[in-house]
């Protein structure tokens, strides 16, 4: 099936099997290697990218189903001449070991930034208040994303400097 | 013939450390591109035209052979390649085929025969050219079986438990008198269920073939030379005819110490089909067709004088492995080094099942041992009435209580020390259930940990360029440990010279051989190794610069000569690395260096220590469990890199947590599966789940270790973390759960039957 999506700000037509994930189209079809393939399922969250500003899992949503909806992967976060400041945070903080569910913590954490911005409420926060940028809501709002070289006090440290230099 | 003398006599530039660069935490060098997604994991590779997609099938029955394949619809299926099972697979050597008497590994056939032992093992493949067409063409093969009864119960089988080959109980004194006359006991068991790796990267295979005699092979493997080696043999081929790659490994924790039939089948079919072939697990593939952390049952008896002095101490661990395979969870030896007593018996029994392969996993025969032993030193420490910190201390050996060899450094008592302080040891109440906070009970607990360091023969080459960059190659591998760093920072230490200057080039079988990554030897072994690398290209470049009439250094003494910020200088004279290779090497200069285990290194017993700190929080209504705090204090040699070191202890910390509380596969005994096949139902630690979790390593250089001085960190953190935790539960609540994981069910039983 023929489906354009917007990817990193280019819009790209593809050709696709309608059974391809968005996660498969990016990694197979158009090498953007960098959303990765941890568990196909929807359960690691390595696969994150964001979909109109949302931060979804890439392996569960067929790439037909994103005809015109912009998606940035973590290609379209910067490169490693222009690092984003969620970048640099996770280097300078050593958010990460392996490296292989980091393109995906990155991503998660561009939308859990925009998400607390938009006030959205999580289990961490009060019924009726607007959530605040705890230790506590970073963690219930990362949870989807596993890391198992277990970086997480690494990653919480990173998304808290983030934080501070885009404020 | 290197000997610890000469390692602590001979001053080298990571001892004198001029620039600073040794133990500074200086970002990941290969940061950049894992955090903009632009480093190629094996699967990821872009090969030279387009692959082919291979995806493999597990067998469902645990033991038995395959009778039968109708593979019909899945070759008529759309963009099909080929359908393999035994029966037409391409003949390969039989397995552990060395037809190279050096090789590192043997041959590691895929689909060579109707014989089925463990569920899951791969019998059919399908290669199609895309993804979709070939997971769809995969469940069109129909396989059909003839089952015989696994035999899978490990805890019914205990006594067929054997003493593993080779290997004898080890006792000294006399354990049963010994312990008898003890008038305070512990005797208690335990149980540790299967583990899984879990790797975030599920382990992938791309190959293709330049020639017929030449494979060429990406793959995620933490030993570069016995998978390069393996698949030659494999393949029929030269050993030099695979050019095996392995720059990025999403994770291994010992479930890529070895390579696997995704490999094997990838260089298979890409001969076949002449074109590139890559071949994934999926994430439910992984917990069968790779290598899991077997279960064990460990029987752990104590016997002290009133004043907590041990008398006896014994571990015996009951483990099991694949019906053809000789592994073991060697879960007792960790403990003959660990506490002094004059009564000691340690020992295994191996049960072979029809399970998947059990392998080494993170701390292998520690984090599952001291998962009884420092359980038990603080039931010991409950008895006597005693501080479980002080209990530890008073049984601190003089020197390794098992062989009287003096250790090279120990500084455990330290580690406890400056742990209890740092957390707060003394707010602790020895009684348990005694601190509310709302629901919660809380408690605090300890343990200690304790790694044994390895060193291992390797090889590195340095070069120097033109520009004055220095490269690294080595055929090692950086799983997330922090390689790719360490060997920047020493070849830029050695050779003064600032990090930009350095290019590291690892995962490589065609460049200089290094062990690889595991039971955390690699930073020691490689490092060392590019230590040797170092001294030799400076005292070639030195030799150089003295030799060459147009140097300002021209004459004078090669010992003498200084590395500085790229400049080479003798007192007042001086020019820039990159002057002097222009003008006397502009092709480059390279040179090797090696490390071996030193002759008499088995004269003083080395080990890495710790000690972990805990606070839990314990809801008795639901029976959850919360870390809410936790520190590991850590001595384990001179540190390379602050940064990372600390990463590693903290990461194995978590994995201590994870087995504590929730990590656990069951094996299902009708078909001999393991129930957990994913993320969902075999819970690793998730950001929720850990609190403020800190590692401090103390200042420490053991020159009896290696060159360096330095030790091992990626496994220490692990070792005695989840005993921590487990002792925090109980003096939240006063019960203990002796089989892991502690999981809610268990704990409200324990306390239901304390009438709590």
């Amino acid at each position: 099936m023929r489906t354009t999506i917007t990817v990193n700000g280019e819009a790209r037509s593809l050709d696709l099997d309608p059974r391809t994930t968005l996660l498969d189209a990016l990694r197979e079809h158009l090498k953007l290697t960098g959303a990765k393939k941890g568990c196909d399922h929807g359960q690691c969250g390595a696969c994150t990218v964001l979909v109109n500003g949302v931060r979804i899992n890439a392996c569960l949503s067929l790439a037909v189903m994103h005809d015109g909806d912009e998606v940035i992967s973590i290609e379209g976060v910067g490169t490693p001449d222009r690092l984003h400041p969620v970048q640099v945070a996770f280097l300078n903080q050593d958010a990460f070991q392996c490296g292989y569910c980091t393109p995906g913590q990155i991503c998660s954490t561009l939308g859990l930034l925009a998400e607390l911005e938009a006030g959205h409420p999580s289990q961490e926060t009060a019924p009726g208040a607007k959530p605040e940028f705890t230790g506590d809501e970073i963690r219930e709002r990362m949870s989807g994303n596993i890391c198992r070289c277990s970086a997480y006090p690494q990653i919480v440290a990173a998304i808290r400097q983030a934080a501070e230099q885009m404020a | 013939m290197s000997s610890v003398a000469d390692w602590e006599a001979t001053p080298n530039p990571v001892k004198t450390n001029r620039a600073g660069l040794i133990g500074k935490p200086v970002d990941r060098y290969e940061g950049p591109l894992k955090v903009t997604g632009t480093a190629p994991y094996a699967y990821e590779v872009q090969p030279p035209s387009p692959p082919a997609y291979g995806v493999m099938i597990g067998a469902e029955i645990a033991v038995g052979r395959v009778t039968g394949a109708d593979l019909a619809a899945a070759r008529a299926a759309p963009g099909v390649l080929a359908v393999w099972t035994h029966e037409n697979a391409p003949a390969q050597p039989p397995r552990g085929t060395k037809a190279h008497p050096r090789s590192s590994a043997g041959s590691r056939p895929a689909l060579d025969g109707d014989r089925v032992t463990y569920w899951g093992q791969p019998v059919a493949f399908v290669v199609a050219d895309t993804l979709e067409n070939a997971v769809a063409a995969a469940h069109l093969v129909k396989l059909s079986y003839a089952p015989e009864t696994p035999n899978v119960d490990f805890h019914g089988r205990l006594i067929d438990g054997v003493d593993p080959p080779g290997e004898k109980d080890v006792e000294v004194g006399d354990f049963e008198a010994g312990f008898k006359a003890s008038p305070v006991q512990v005797d208690e068991t335990w149980t540790t269920p299967i583990q899984n790796h879990c790797q975030m990267e599920p382990c992938a295979s791309l190959a293709w073939w330049e020639g017929p005699d030449r494979c060429i092979a990406h793959t995620s493997v933490q030993m570069v030379k016995p998978a390069q080696h393996g698949l030659a043999e494999t393949l029929g081929i030269d050993r030099d005819g695979v050019h095996l790659m392995t720059r990025y490994i999403g994770g291994g924790f010992g479930g890529k110490g070895q390579t696997y039939d995704d490999l094997t089948l990838a260089a298979l079919a890409a001969r076949e089909l002449g074109r590139p072939v890559k071949v994934a697990f999926t994430r439910q593939q992984m917990m069968h067709g790779t290598i899991h952390r077997p279960a064990t049952l460990q029987r752990v008896r104590l016997g002290a004088e009133k004043d907590g002095r041990l008398n006896a101490f014994s571990i015996m661990t009951w483990t099991h492995c694949h019906s053809d395979g000789a592994f073991t969870e060697h879960a007792s030896n960790f403990a003959r080094a660990l506490y002094a007593a004059p009564n000691r018996l340690t020992g295994h029994r191996l049960v072979k099942l029809d399970l998947p392969h059990a392998g080494p996993m993170r701390a292998p025969g520690e984090a599952s041992g001291t998962m009884s032993l420092e359980v038990a030193m603080d039931e010991l420490a409950e008895k006597l009435g005693m501080d479980p910190v002080q209990l530890r201390i008073v049984n601190e050996p003089p020197v390794d209580p098992e062989n009287g060899r003096p250790f090279s450094q120990r500084q455990l008592v330290r580690c406890l020390q400056e742990g209890a302080q740092l957390f707060g040891w003394d707010r602790r109440l020895p009684q348990p259930g005694q601190v509310r906070d709302g629901r919660w009970h809380v408690g605090l607990g300890m343990a200690a940990a304790i790694r044994g360091n390895f060193l291992l023969p390797a090889k590195c080459s340095f070069s120097v360029d033109a520009e004055g960059t220095i490269t690294v190659r080595q055929g090692m591998t950086d799983i997330g440990t922090g390689t790719y760093t360490v060997l920047a920072q020493i070849a830029a230490e050695t050779l003064g010279v600032p990090l930009g200057k350095v290019v590291v080039e690892i995962g490589d079988s065609e460049l200089p051989p290094a062990p690889g990554s595991g039971g955390q030897f690699g930073a020691a072994t490689a490092g060392s190794a590019a230590l040797a690398a170092g001294v030799n290209l400076r005292r070639a470049v030195a030799e150089l610069a003295v030799g060459d009439a147009g140097s300002p250094l021209h004459g004078g003494d090669p010992e003498a000569v200084t590395f500085q910020d790229g400049v080479i200088a003798l007192e007042n004279r001086s020019e820039t690395l990159s002057d002097l290779i222009r003008r006397t090497r502009p092709e480059g200069l390279t040179v090797e260096g090696e490390i071996r285990p030193a002759q008499d290194a088995q004269r003083w017993s080395t080990q890495t220590y710790g000690a972990h700190f805990c606070e839990v929080g314990v809801d008795v209504v639901t029976g959850e469990v919360r870390v809410r705090r936790m520190l590991g204090v850590f001595a384990a040699g001179r540190i390379l890199n602050a940064k990372t070191a600390r990463s590693q202890l903290t990461g194995g910390m978590i994995w201590g947590v994870g087995a504590a509380l929730t990590e656990g596969n069951a094996v299902d005994p009708r078909y001999g599966s393991l129930i957990a096949q994913d993320l969902a139902q075999y819970l690793v630690p998730a950001h929720a789940d850990i609190g403020d979790l800190d590692a401090i390593m103390l200042d420490e250089v053991d020159d009896k270790a290696n060159p360096m001085g330095i030790k091992g960190v990626g496994e220490l953190g692990n070792s005695g973390a989840s005993a921590a935790v487990a002792n925090a539960i109980h003096n939240a609540v006063g019960v203990r759960v002796r089989d892991y994981p502690i999981t809610p069910d268990k704990l409200l039983a324990a306390l239901m039957a304390r009438g709590l």
